[in-house]
């Protein structure tokens, strides 16, 4: 049963001034920087090495472990070197990137591709996606095809395609709605296949009136695939709030969606699919909002991924130096220290602010009005919990559930006072890492004085017996010397 | 003068017996408070919160005679352990305890005299006679033990370096006066 509307949120300013504009596409720059860890897992691995020639959608990064993403080249050329890159995080420190130099020829190689691919069996499905890249392109870029494997393995009776893009500024999914609707649809309609054809509901905000419509009209032909607008409300479009509207069901405290049959998949991701299993192409480019009050020329472009976040800007032209560059939504997104990062799988935005656009309000003790309580949808109380974190008191915090806390911000949004609540969740998410890694490293180091102690009292014991074995030796040679000597001297007498 | 020393050596006796049979019958267990604090701390016996070990340390925290941010190798965790075990509430805001530190060879000083591994509790330098040797990381809890034997004081103390890996957020600055009176 669909309920009325999410349970609290925040409805900011929607600021969606692009929805209108079509999707551009970005030439490839010179220069492309791949880093080797675009998703949640393990890094991919250098598949090539430096110098090598590549082509377009070539394997230049595998993936490693269970969890982990292939990453493929958006151009054609060679690898120029692989080095240590400022990565997409709000620290810019680095991580390893692989520099590939474009040579504009666009050589590409040779794909086969199934006529149909609905009549692909689900687990290929799976591995074609696998094998093209794709991670979850809403911003989690959690791997697709390991979340796909997961879905297989357990009854998922119900997909749930996230349009919502509740996040203020950014269109992108919005345009790729509208403008390529029949490919979405058609990777709406893989994912389901590759499912075992669940019931599938595309969510899509109210705000988003055009793109109902299409999709609506795509959608017709296909019984088990609805779609259902959602009302426009932050963070209609978080995993927990988007299934708890749509299906009536919660997900249960440290449980994934998959544990109650649901599966969730971002339209970015669906067309990606379609791009991936339809075409047999790899996930080399991404749709991005740029927007903010000094970009010249704000829209959605088709962005190879690689590229600097500086050149995107600089060829949709800057009127003044931006007060902030932030990769993602203004709610969630993340203040970037410089514009030279490249854009990665997950980035749907990049919002160049002025001045007037950061709000930079000093901060006010809290007057306890519980307008963070009523803006959290996780239910949880965001004022409680930043005194307590303030007091370092983590135990306490986790008790009242800052591991429910999704770290959407709508608390910071409401709050009167300006106090940065959900930075303070941020830090004490940080500190329970913290802690267990420390707890990891002490028991480790423990084990290692333990196994060091029991290696020296085993030595001692041994050089002490091997001592006592030499003594006895010498002991026993001196005495048969010794009953030589007499033996001599009695025959001597003799 | 046989019966002072009569007198005497059958006091001496007496109180004897009396102490042996009292250190028998009255004999006071272990505090089992020192013995978990003892399984809490390192256990490296590096002797950088001022006592000549763990077990002496741990006495010391159980009386209450030291802080419990005396351990350097334990960490912040280890003080959160500790509170908690007490039943102490720790203020963190007084903490001395500094950021983590590891050792580090500095490659170009290194003789290869094997002393340093031969100091390391935790098996956390490798190496051979002559070679240069090398820190493993992820093993060494900075007891600092091995920075007092190194000849060339080619060893030394280095911040652990903020990764990716490791970095978190900063803790939100506090509200400061000047903004209150605003």
């Amino acid at each position: 049963m669909a309920r009325l509307r999410i349970r609290g949120g925040v409805h900011p300013d929607e600021r969606k001034l692009t929805s209108d504009i079509t999707i551009t596409r970005v030439p490839s720059p010179k220069r492309l920087y791949l880093p080797l860890k675009q998703h949640i897992g393990a890094p991919s691995v250098p598949d090539k090495v430096i110098g090598e020639i590549i082509h377009k959608g070539q394997v230049i990064a595998r993936s490693q472990g269970n969890v982990s993403a292939h990453i493929h080249a958006p151009c054609s050329g060679y690898v120029e070197d692989i080095i240590d890159w400022a990565a997409a995080h709000p620290s810019g420190l680095p991580t390893r990137t692989m520099v590939l130099v474009n040579d504009g020829k666009e050589l590409r190689d040779d794909v086969s591709v199934p006529v149909n691919p609905l009549f692909l069996r689900p687990e290929i499905i799976a591995e074609r996606v696998g094998q093209a890249g794709i991670v979850g392109l809403g911003g989690a870029t959690f791997p697709a095809a390991v979340k796909l494997t997961l879905g297989q393995s357990r009854n998922t009776p119900i997909l749930i395609i996230n349009g919502c893009e509740c996040e203020p500024y950014l269109t992108c999914d919005d345009r790729l709605m509208q403008e390529r609707t029949e490919d979405v649809v058609d990777g709406v309609r893989l994912l389901a296949q590759a499912l075992y054809g669940p019931e599938t509901i595309i969510a899509i905000e109210k705000n988003k009136p055009e793109a109902i419509r299409r999709m609506e009209e795509a959608c017709k032909g296909f019984g088990n695939i609805r779609i259902m607008p959602v009302p426009t409300r932050y963070p209609m479009g978080s995993e927990k709030q988007l299934i708890e509207y749509v299906t009536g069901r919660q997900v249960p405290a440290g449980k994934l969606s998959a544990d109650i049959g649901i599966m969730l998949h971002n339209v970015a991701t669906a067309y990606a699919v379609n791009r991936a299993v339809r075409h047999g192409k790899p996930l080399t480019t991404r749709i991005v909002t740029v927007a903010g009050k000094v970009v010249k020329r704000p829209g959605n472009y088709e962005v190879p991924i690689g590229m600097l976040i500086s050149e995107l800007l600089d060829y949709c032209g800057l009127e003044e130096k931006p007060e902030r560059i932030l990769m993602g939504g203004p709610m969630m997104g993340q203040a970037l220290p410089h514009a030279d990062i490249p854009v990665t799988k997950g980035c749907n935005g990049i919002l160049a602010l002025s001045a007037d656009e950061v709000k930079n309000s000093t901060e006010h003790p809290c007057i306890r009005c519980a307008s963070c309580v009523d803006a959290c949808p996780m239910g949880l109380s965001p004022l409680t919990m930043s005194s307590l974190l303030k007091k370092d008191k983590l135990d306490q915090a986790v008790a009242i559930g800052l591991k429910d806390c999704i770290l959407c911000g709508s608390c910071s949004f409401a709050c009167p006072s300006a106090i940065p609540l959900v930075h303070y969740f941020n830090y004490g998410k940080g500190e329970i890492l913290n802690r267990a890694q420390q707890q990891q490293k002490d028991d480790e180091i423990k084990r290692l004085i333990l196994d060091r102690q029991k290696r020296m009292a085993r030595l001692e014991k041994e050089k002490e017996e091997m001592m006592a074995k030499r003594m006895e030796a010498i002991a026993k040679r001196k005495a048969a010397e010794k009953a030589a000597a007499e033996e001599n001297k009695e025959k001597e007498v003799a | 003068m046989i019966e002072g020393i009569a007198t005497l050596t059958l006091l001496g006796l007496t109180l004897g017996l009396f102490l042996a049979l009292a250190a028998h019958y009255l004999r006071v267990e272990a505090d089992p408070i020192v013995e978990d604090i003892t399984a809490m701390l390192p256990g490296s016996n590096c002797g950088q919160c001022g006592f000549a070990g763990c077990g002496q340390a741990a006495e010391a925290m159980a009386t209450g005679d030291a802080g419990l941010d005396i351990c350097p190798p334990g960490g912040k965790s280890l003080i959160e352990n500790l509170s908690e075990r007490l039943g102490v509430d720790w203020d963190f805001a007084n903490t001395t305890t500094t950021a983590p530190m590891i050792a580090y060879v500095q490659e170009a000083t290194c003789i290869g005299c094997t002393r340093c591994f031969k100091a390391c509790p935790t098996d956390a330098i490798v190496g051979a006679p002559k070679q240069m040797h090398s820190v493993i990381n992820s093993a060494c809890n900075g007891c600092r033990l091995c920075i007092e034997v190194c000849p060339t004081e080619c060893l030394q103390m280095v911040d652990v370096k903020t990764t990716l890996e490791n970095w978190r957020w900063y803790k939100p600055q506090p509200i400061s006066q000047q903004a209150l009176a605003a």
